[in-house]
C-alpha cells in the first residue's frame, strides 16, 4: 500500500517536474532578443528536499519557502559567477520524511546534475542521501538536519548551518538538572532525529544526575499516546522529554493533561513551532522547548527577514526557513567566491565559508558541522514562544559550560565524572 | 491496578473509534465483497469538513453545542453526497469487473481524496474545535473525560441502531438478500443499485460521525490522518469477520485493547527487549493467530462462492 502511494506520488513528481520543464522553454526564446548582446547565461541547479506530503508537510512548504526566496533574491541581484550571469532554479522534491524515498529522490537529483543542494529536512532522510550526494560530488547543505551522524561519515560535501543534537542534547539535559528534578521519562518517536535528540538527552541528564525512569517510544506518524503516557503516570516521572516533531508532541502534551500528569514536558527544535501550540493549546503553557541558534528578534538580519518572508508567502515561519535561506545564501556565496558553479571546483570554497547569514555567523569545522552553535531554549506562554536563555555558542560560552560541567560532575559521584569526561572527550576530539 | 484500568480506559475509547470506522468497511464488503479503501478517507472528509462549518459558525457566535452539532450534520450530509458519488463514479462501472480492478480503484480513490484535501485545507494541522465541555472524571485512580464517554456511548448506540437497521427494517432485509446473493435477490425485486449505494452512503455517514469523534477527541486534523485510521479499522474488521458487522464492533473494541495494552506492558513482559514501539506486533500477532485458526475471522461466516 505504502509502496503503491509511493510509485503514484513520483510519477505526479515527475510529471509536475516535466511541466516544469516544458514551462521553462518559453520565456528564453521572449528574453533572447530583448538582450541580444547580453553576456551568455549560466543555470544553476540546485536541489531541494523535504517533506511536502505527509504528516510534516508544513515544516517542509516552510523549507522551500526559505530556499525560494533566498533564489529570487539571488536571481534579482543579477549574480556573475565566472564571467557569466547565473540563473539560479530550484528543483523541489519531495522525500516524503521517509529514508527510502529520501534516497530515490537524492538519486533523481543527481540524475539532474544539480549543482548543489539544500537539504534534506530530517535527519533519517538526510544521512542516506548524503552517501549519494558524496559519491557524486555534490556539496549538500542542510538547514535542519541534526543528527550527529550526519556530518560524521566522512563525507567531504556534507555541511549544516545549524548546531547539532550533540550540543542540542546536551543543554536540555542541564536546563532540564536547573529546572529542579529529579526523575525523567523519556519518549522518541524512532526517527533518526527523534532517537539521536533522545539518547544526547539521556547522556547529559545521566551524567548530571537525574534519573531516567522510563523508556517509551511512538511513532512519527501517531496520534494517541495515552497507552505510553499512562505508563509514565506509573512511574511518576517530574518532566517528561519527547523527542520528536511538532505534529506528536501537541497532542501529546494535550493527553498528559487529560490523563491528569503533573509532570513537565521539554522538547527540542521538532516541538519549537508555532504549530506545537496550536495542536496542544493550553497544555503547552509553562513548558519548555529549545532551538538551535539565537532567537531570530536578537539577530541584526533576524526582523527584516521575517518581514521579507511573511510579504512573500503571507505565512507565519514554522521553523527552519531562516536557516534554509541561509544554506543557499552560503552555496552561492562559495560559488562566487570560487568562481565556478562547478561542483568540484567550489566544494573547498564551502569549507572556507566566512558569511554573515540571518541565523549566525556561518563558519563550518572539518566535518562540516557550524561552528560554536549556540542553543536557545524558550517558553511556552501565552500562546507565543518566549526567549528563556542561549546556552552555548562561542568560545568563551563554551569553557563556561565546560568548567560548569566539571563543577557539576565531581558533585555528581565517580560515574558521572567519567561520564563527563567522556563527554568532554568527545567535545575535544570534535574540536 | 489503577495503571491497568487507565490502560483499558484508553483502548475502550480508541477500539470504540476503530469499530465505528470499521463498520463501513464491513458493510460494503458485505454486500457487495468490495474492500473500499477509501472509506478512511471519507472519515478524513467527515472531520475537516466539521473544522469548516463549526469554526465558521463558532466565529459569527453561534453558541458553540449548536455550531458542533450543525457541524456534525454538515459532515453527515457531506460523506453520505461522497459516499453515494464514490459508488456511482468509481465502483458502480466496475461491478462486473474482476475483483483487483475495484480494489486498485478503491486505493486510487484514496490517493484522490487525500490530494484533494490538501488542496482544499492546506498541508497543515488543523486544529478541531473543542465542541464539548471539558470536564475530568476520576475513578479508582483512571483518568478520563467526557469526550471519552461520549465517544464510547455514542458508538454503542449507533451500533444498536445499526443492527436494527439491518435486522428488522425492510432494507435491511434487502441488503441481507443482496449480500446472499444479488442475481436472485433483484429478480425477487429488490433493486440492487438502491441498496447498495444505500450502504455506501449508511457507512459513510457513520464514517462522518467517527470522523467528528476523532476530531473532539485528539483535537487535530490533516489531510493524511485517514490512511493510518483506515488501515487500522480494516484490520479490526478482518480480525472480527470482514462482512458481519457484530464482528466489526468487536474486532474494533479488540483491536484497541490490545493496542492499549500491548504498548503499556510489553517493555516489562519482555523486560525492556521490546519498547512500546513494538505495540503493533501485539495486534498483528492476535490477528495472524485468529486468521490461522478462523480464516474468516472471529464472526466471520463461511461464505463459499459468494464474495
Amino acid at each position: 500500500m505504502q509502496a503503491k502511494l509511493s510509485v503514484v506520488a513520483l510519477s505526479v513528481a515527475a510529471a509536475f517536474a516535466l511541466a516544469a520543464c516544458g514551462q521553462k522553454e518559453e520565456p528564453k526564446p521572449v528574453a533572447a532578443p530583448a538582450a541580444p548582446i547580453s553576456k551568455p547565461e549560466v543555470v544553476v541547479k540546485l536541489g531541494h528536499v523535504a517533506p511536502m506530503t505527509g504528516p510534516q508537510a508544513h515544516l517542509g512548504k516552510d523549507n522551500e519557502n526559505g530556499a525560494r526566496l533566498a533564489i529570487d533574491e539571488l536571481n534579482a541581484q543579477g549574480m556573475e559567477i565566472g564571467g557569466a550571469k547565473v540563473k539560479f532554479e530550484l528543483l523541489a522534491e519531495d522525500d516524503q520524511a521517509d529514508p527510502k524515498q529520501g534516497s530515490i529522490v537524492a538519486q533523481k537529483l543527481v540524475d539532474a546534475k544539480v549543482n548543489g543542494v539544500i537539504g534534506h529536512l530530517n535527519s533519517g532522510t538526510t544521512i542516506p542521501a548524503s552517501k549519494l550526494y558524496s559519491d557524486a560530488g555534490i556539496p549538500q547543505i542542510s538547514g535542519s538536519a541534526t543528527n550527529p551522524k550526519y556530518t560524521q561519515q566522512g563525507f567531504k560535501t556534507a555541511f549544516r548551518v545549524m548546531a547539532n543534537d550533540v550540543q542540542q542534547g546536551k543543554a536540555l539535559g542541564e536546563f532540564a538538572v536547573k529546572q529542579g528534578v529529579k526523575t525523567v521519562a523519556i519518549v522518541d518517536d524512532r526517527t533518526a532525529y527523534g532517537q539521536g535528540l533522545a539518547d544526547e538527552f539521556k547522556k547529559a541528564a545521566e551524567a548530571a544526575g537525574l534519573k531516567v525512569v522510563a523508556n517509551e517510544y511512538t511513532n512519527d506518524k501517531a496520534t494517541d499516546f495515552k497507552a505510553i503516557l499512562t505508563k509514565i503516570k506509573s512511574t511518576k516521572a517530574e518532566l517528561v522529554f519527547f523527542g520528536g516533531m511538532d505534529a506528536q508532541g501537541g497532542p501529546m502534551a494535550k493527553q498528559m493533561k487529560e490523563l491528569g500528569i503533573k509532570a513537565k514536558f521539554l522538547g527540542g527544535d521538532g516541538v519549537c513551532t508555532p504549530e506545537f501550540m496550536k495542536l496542544g493549546g493550553e497544555a503547552t503553557e509553562g513548558n519548555y522547548c529549545s532551538l538551535p541558534g539565537m532567537p531570530l528578534e536578537k539577530l541584526a538580519k533576524g526582523p527584516e527577514f521575517k518581514d521579507k518572508f511573511t510579504k512573500k508567502f503571507n505565512a507565519e515561519i514554522q521553523l527552519y526557513a531562516p536557516y534554509v535561506y541561509d544554506a543557499v545564501m552560503v552555496m552561492a556565496d562559495s560559488m562566487k567566491r570560487a568562481d565556478s558553479v562547478d561542483p568540484a571546483k567550489y566544494l573547498p570554497a564551502v569549507g572556507q565559508t566566512n558569511y554573515d547569514g540571518v541565523t549566525a555567523m556561518i563558519q563550518f569545522d572539518e566535518f562540516g558541522d557550524l561552528k560554536g552553535g549556540a542553543i536557545s531554549v524558550y517558553q511556552y506562554k501565552g500562546g507565543k514562544l518566549e526567549y528563556v536563555e542561549t546556552l552555548g555558542g562561542g568560545a568563551v560560552a563554551a569553557v563556561k559550560e565546560a568548567v560548569a560541567e566539571v563543577k557539576e560532575a565531581a558533585a555528581a559521584g565517580a560515574e558521572a565524572v567519567k561520564g563527563a569526561a567522556e563527554a568532554t572527550k568527545a567535545a575535544v576530539e570534535k574540536k | 491496578m489503577d495503571i491497568f484500568l487507565q490502560q483499558i480506559i484508553n483502548g475502550l475509547v480508541q477500539g470504540s473509534i476503530y469499530a465505528l470506522v470499521a463498520l463501513g468497511y464491513t458493510m460494503v464488503y458485505g454486500i457487495m465483497g468490495l474492500i473500499n479503501f477509501a472509506h478512511g478517507e471519507v472519515v478524513m472528509i467527515g472531520t475537516l469538513v466539521t473544522i469548516t462549518v463549526a469554526g465558521l459558525l463558532i466565529k459569527v457566535g453561534m453558541p458553540v453545542a449548536l455550531a458542533g452539532l450543525a457541524g456534525l450534520i454538515a459532515a453527515i450530509l457531506c460523506c453520505m453526497a461522497l459516499g453515494w458519488g464514490l459508488e456511482r463514479i468509481a465502483y458502480r462501472p466496475l461491478r462486473n469487473a474482476p475483483r483487483l480492478t475495484p480494489l486498485i480503484t478503491a486505493i486510487g480513490m484514496s490517493i484522490v481524496l487525500q490530494n484533494l484535501a490538501m488542496i482544499i485545507w492546506g498541508r497543515n494541522y488543523l486544529t478541531f474545535p473543542p465542541l464539548l465541555p471539558k470536564m475530568d472524571f476520576e475513578f479508582a485512580g483512571a483518568n478520563f473525560t467526557l469526550v471519552q464517554v461520549v465517544i464510547v456511548l455514542v458508538s454503542a448506540a449507533t451500533m444498536g441502531g445499526l443492527l436494527f437497521l439491518v435486522y428488522r427494517t425492510k432494507l435491511g432485509m434487502a441488503m441481507r438478500a443482496t449480500s446472499q446473493n444479488p442475481a436472485v435477490a433483484s429478480l425477487m425485486g429488490v433493486n440492487i443499485n438502491r441498496v447498495i449505494a444505500a450502504a455506501f452512503v449508511i457507512g459513510s455517514a457513520l464514517g462522518a460521525l467517527a470522523g467528528v469523534m476523532v476530531g473532539t477527541y485528539y483535537e487535530i486534523a490533516h489531510y493524511q490522518m485517514g490512511f493510518m485510521l483506515g488501515l487500522k479499522a480494516f484490520t479490526a474488521a478482518v480480525l472480527g469477520g470482514i462482512g458481519n458487522l457484530a464482528g466489526a464492533m468487536l474486532g474494533g473494541v479488540l483491536l484497541g485493547l490490545i493496542e492499549a495494552l500491548g504498548a503499556g506492558y510489553i517493555g516489562d513482559l519482555t523486560g525492556g527487549f521490546l519498547g512500546s514501539h513494538y505495540q503493533d506486533i501485539f495486534a498483528f500477532v492476535v490477528l495472524i493467530v485468529v486468521l490461522m485458526f478462523k480464516p474468516s475471522g472471529l464472526f466471520g461466516e463461511k461464505t463459499g462462492d459468494r464474495a
